[in-house]
């Protein structure tokens, strides 16, 4: 590793306000889900509270869907923590490819951990400075952050005005959710394997096991296969390129 | 209880965001840990997707959720946006049960 090259080198006024604009706009985008998560919450039976609190702590909508999806079904409320827990193990993997990016010691590593998500690794990993890399993952994880949270308000108080979820659906619009989160990853062969896999032995153990259960053996039996498979991956870590080349320190 | 979750989640989460941030990059050079951590959102967000809409209790059931999902499918096969693809699944399955 070489020496860090100075923070705000080579960012110009214009690079850096297009890179917050764009934030902004991811930010936007992603209130948009708070709104769903905030009404699927209070109709699985969380409180206007619960489903805030969760918002603020939590911060990273899959595990939060999947607490609450779990909840939703019947399952108890560590289960759902757990498969919550084990979603979140993707955030780890965004740390591990942006600590080198990033470049954050100390209480700003501490503060800025909060704001690793999916959006936020998006809108900062591919960037060839850590000048922009800090300004994309700052811009649009603040924007997301206050958005989301003020959505998840919004979605959950208006939730409850409804009255019964069945009513209108909101039990359905829990695996929509899941499917729209999921979609984008069915591209890979690979990945539609483990996809039929993992429903065949949900559903297959759902009249034998607590719910909740189901959802964990498949997470298990995904951490299985992938534990014993040899075969060369095709998928593709968004850093590997510019850490192979040596394009960043 | 469903308090302990939320907070147990909370910091669970960050402790898996600040460790990412400060463990050695050396980890993601285990193949192991790569394929798995690429593997796991597909199998538990499938498995969400299947319980969600197929789990009444510990049955499997056929229903208005079903017309939901299949909504969903077309709403994304479209290019729908995340909150047009949930309002479709919720209010097709609504419908069905209007009938």
């Amino acid at each position: 590793m070489t020496a860090a090259r100075p923070p705000e080198a080579g960012l110009g006024r214009d690079e850096r306000h297009a890179i917050i604009r764009d934030g902004i706009a991811v930010g936007l985008a992603t209130g948009a889900y708070g709104i769903s998560f905030g009404a699927i919450s209070v109709a699985a039976g969380l409180t206007v509270s619960q489903t805030c609190v969760m918002s603020l702590l939590v911060f990273t909508g899959a595990s939060q869907f999947a607490l609450v999806g779990v909840i939703a079904s019947g399952g108890t409320p560590f289960s759902g923590a757990v498969t919550a827990l084990l979603l979140g193990t993707r955030n780890t993997l965004y740390g591990l490819r942006l600590a080198p990016l990033l470049q954050w010691r100390g209480w700003r590593r501490v503060v800025s951990a909060q704001l690793l998500m999916d959006e936020s690794t998006a809108m900062s990993v591919n960037r060839s400075t850590s000048a922009a890399a800090r300004v994309g993952f700052l811009s649009t994880g603040l924007a997301v952050f206050a958005l989301w949270n003020l959505a998840t308000l919004g979605g959950a108080v208006g939730g409850k005005a409804l009255g019964d979820p069945r009513t209108y659906g909101l039990d359905a619009a829990v695996g929509g959710a899941f499917l729209a989160l999921l979609w984008p990853r069915l591209s890979d062969r690979r990945n539609q394997l483990v996809a039929i896999l993992a429903v065949a032995l949900a559903l297959s153990v759902v009249p034998v096991t607590a719910a909740g259960v189901p959802v964990l053996a498949a997470g298990l039996v995904a951490a299985l296969i992938g534990a014993i498979a040899r075969s060369p991956d095709p998928t593709e870590i968004p850093s590997r390129d510019q850490r192979d080349s040596g394009e960043h320190p | 209880m469903m308090w302990a979750a939320i907070i147990l989640t909370g910091i669970g989460c960050y402790l898996l965001k600040l460790g990412g941030l400060s463990m050695p990059a050396a980890v993601l050079e285990r193949p192991a840990v790569e394929r798995i951590a690429d593997r796991m959102p597909v199998a538990l967000l499938s498995a969400l997707v299947a319980v969600q809409v197929f789990a009444s209790g510990s049955h499997l059931v056929l229903d208005a959720r079903l017309a939901g999902l299949a909504a969903a499918v077309l709403a994304l096969l479209l290019r729908a946006p995340f909150l047009v693809v949930v309002l479709v699944a919720a209010l097709t399955a609504a419908l069905i049960r209007l009938l």
